[in-house]
């Protein structure tokens, strides 16, 4: 399917005098300048705020604070709501965060509020999605050529469909939620080209951990990452949220992949707004390049205690696991635990379910 | 435009990037010196294409509010001066402020005087000496120096805010983790600095040092050396005017009280 489009502007169609990267383009759209360069400072126009338990009350609370007790948010439609990190606890605390956040969502009727009230059965929930990087995306939230921010540094995730996408603190949001705006940094990028055939027994984990241990936990740091080759064009759009949701593991503002036929597929039934992918120049000037031939990659971990401490999983064969765990920003999407799944079926053991966390 | 005015107390704790470092009240430092002093603001634009009233300005519907009536400061006479508190590289957001006390909220008073009193409780026990002792809900080190990418992890604004709400003035480090760096400057917290070389390696918990914001000094009185520290650069304004809100206001971006 091709994307709707409204008119070519030239910031779409690369006519201008220097070539931008993605990043750089999205980021002119959203400040409505022909041209941009790495190191400027712009006022950018927010498509999405995306806020949870833990930072959302915070962020309501300067919000209010800086805007008045009677104020209202700039976009009813632009704010996503998605309480979930402590959800299913007795924690007073914790249950009046999400309290303060369905108060916000009905007296700002905001539109998208994927709120939890039973905390007995998650089942009895129609409106809950878990967590909040999965819901974005499969909500139709994530859409090519958009900004999207969150205040939580994963929000990178949504780069996996060529938007920019980064994490904020409370107080930035806090003025999203009055502005719209964001004063940004436009970040200059390293380019990743991966490519050859990915072996099955690979998962983008691999790849982005393959990144981290070369270029290590501060690589990226003020950068955007983007990520090309015919490998990144074979992965689904979950093993691309995945290569992009590490991006904050190298110190990266955000991470891109550009939109492809995957990413318009998955988006068919997702979202009815109109979107416009941006894509590098041919011209466009990249911080540095690095290319890997994946079809050579082995299967990697990170060990203790850092993501960029990698080693080969063969290496750490003779380790023994004490526990497990499956989820969270990462690993939360249903093809984690099918992964996962997978190696215990392979495995022919007995798994310790004492030992487990999923 | 017509805007209708509303006056919103600011809370003493929070908000007030302004009153973090205009010092008036007990030093927490015990050895202070001097307190900080400044003089009046003069906000300097983004070296940006920045313009308030663009094409698509934003009209804002919320009530305008006032701004911290005491504005701090030019950055050339900012002083810090107390104990320093010294940590190794990667110190991450929940060596910080550790995901259990996230429930607190930052904006509510109370909470954040309880976010102060867990400052850097994640460290682990090798830091024999810990940033706030036992039965303290402070610390005595004012300025906190680190090695590289200081405050990498989660985006929780909860990190600068437990540092300021503990007591701490100003960090000084090798480099900084952008979420971290930005929640700083955008809260007013703590001043988030940039030393020139490895002083977490020649500094120690314990040493009383003062930090010249205009002459982009570090001072180490216990030891006699003094260390170059990296101009604030592109966010520099943004501290000068008190945090994004101030900033904003001062430009034009979103409206302020009139007077």
């Amino acid at each position: 399917m091709a994307p709707q489009q409204s008119e070519r502007k030239t910031y779409t169609t690369g006519s201008v005098k220097t070539g931008m990267t993605m990043t750089e383009k999205i980021l002119a759209r959203a400040s409505e300048k022909q041209q941009l360069n790495p190191g400027d400072n712009v006022w950018v126009n927010v498509d999405i705020l995306m806020t949870h338990d833990v930072c959302g009350p915070g962020s309501i609370g300067i919000f209010k604070k800086e805007f008045g007790e009677k104020a209202k948010v700039w976009d009813r439609e632009k704010i996503v709501i998605i309480p979930d990190h402590y959800i299913f606890t007795s924690d007073e605390r914790a249950n009046r965060n999400v309290d303060i956040l369905r108060d916000f969502c009905g007296e700002q009727n905001i539109k998208y509020f994927y709120d939890i009230k039973d905390l007995s059965n998650f089942q009895a929930n129609p409106d809950y999605k878990g967590v909040c990087h999965v819901a974005l995306a499969q909500e139709g939230h994530c859409r090519p050529g958009e900004v999207l921010l969150g205040t939580d540094s994963h929000t990178c995730t949504a780069g996996a469909f060529g938007q920019f996408a980064t994490g904020i603190g409370n107080t930035d949001a806090g003025f999203v939620l009055g502005t719209g705006k964001v004063l940004l940094k436009v970040p200059p990028t390293l380019r990743f080209v991966m490519d050859g055939e990915m072996p099955h027994y690979l998962l983008a984990k691999d790849l982005i951990l393959q990144i981290i241990g070369e270029i290590s936990v501060a690589g990226a740091t003020y950068k955007s990452m983007e990520f090309v080759g015919t490998t990144v064009e074979s992965l689904n759009m979950e093993e691309r949220m995945t290569l992009c949701n590490m991006v904050v593991e190298a110190g990266g503002k955000n991470g891109v992949v550009p939109a492809d036929s995957t990413t318009f597929k998955y988006l068919e039934d997702k979202t009815s707004v109109p979107y416009e992918p941006v894509y590098s120049d041919a011209q466009a000037s990249f911080l540095s390049e690095y290319r890997f031939d994946i079809s050579k990659l082995e299967p990697l971990v990170a060990k203790p205690h850092s993501p960029d401490n990698r080693a080969l999983a063969r290496e750490c064969k003779d380790v023994k696991i004490d526990r497990v765990y499956i989820g969270s920003c990462t690993g939360g999407k249903t093809e984690d635990f099918l992964a996962a799944a997978k190696v215990f079926l392979a495995s022919r053991k007995k798994v310790d379910n004492k030992r487990m966390y999923v | 435009m017509a805007v209708s005015l509303s006056h919103v107390s600011y809370s003493a704790t929070f908000t007030s990037s302004a009153s973090k470092t205009t010092v008036s009240g007990p030093s927490l430092s015990p050895h202070s010196i001097k307190v900080p002093t400044f003089l009046p603001l003069t906000v300097k634009p983004l070296n940006s294409s920045f313009t308030p009233h663009g094409a698509r300005a934003i009209t804002i519907a919320p009530h305008a509010t006032s701004t911290p009536s005491s504005i701090p400061s030019d950055t050339s006479t900012t002083t810090f001066h107390g104990l320093c508190y010294v940590v190794g590289d990667n110190i991450d957001t929940d060596q910080i402020i550790p995901a259990e006390y996230l429930t607190l909220v930052p904006s509510n008073p109370d909470e954040y005087e309880k976010l102060g009193s867990y400052a850097l409780i994640g460290l682990p026990s090798s830091y024999a000496t810990r940033f706030i002792e036992p039965n303290e809900t402070k610390t005595k080190y004012s300025i906190v120096i680190g090695g590289a990418n200081f405050g990498c992890g989660s985006s929780r604004e909860h990190a600068p805010v437990a540092l300021g709400a503990a007591g701490a003035k100003a960090v000084v480090a090798e480099s900084y983790a952008r979420i971290f760096f930005r929640n700083s400057v955008a809260t007013g917290e703590v001043y988030p600095l940039e030393s020139e070389v490895r002083i977490c390696e020649e500094c120690r918990t314990g040493d009383v040092v003062t930090i010249e914001l205009g002459e982009s000094r570090l001072i180490n009185h216990t030891t006699g050396k003094e260390y170059k520290l990296k101009p604030i650069g592109d966010a520099g304004p943004v501290i000068e005017a008190g945090g994004i809100f101030a900033y904003a206001r001062k430009t034009g971006m979103i409206p302020s009280l009139s007077k």
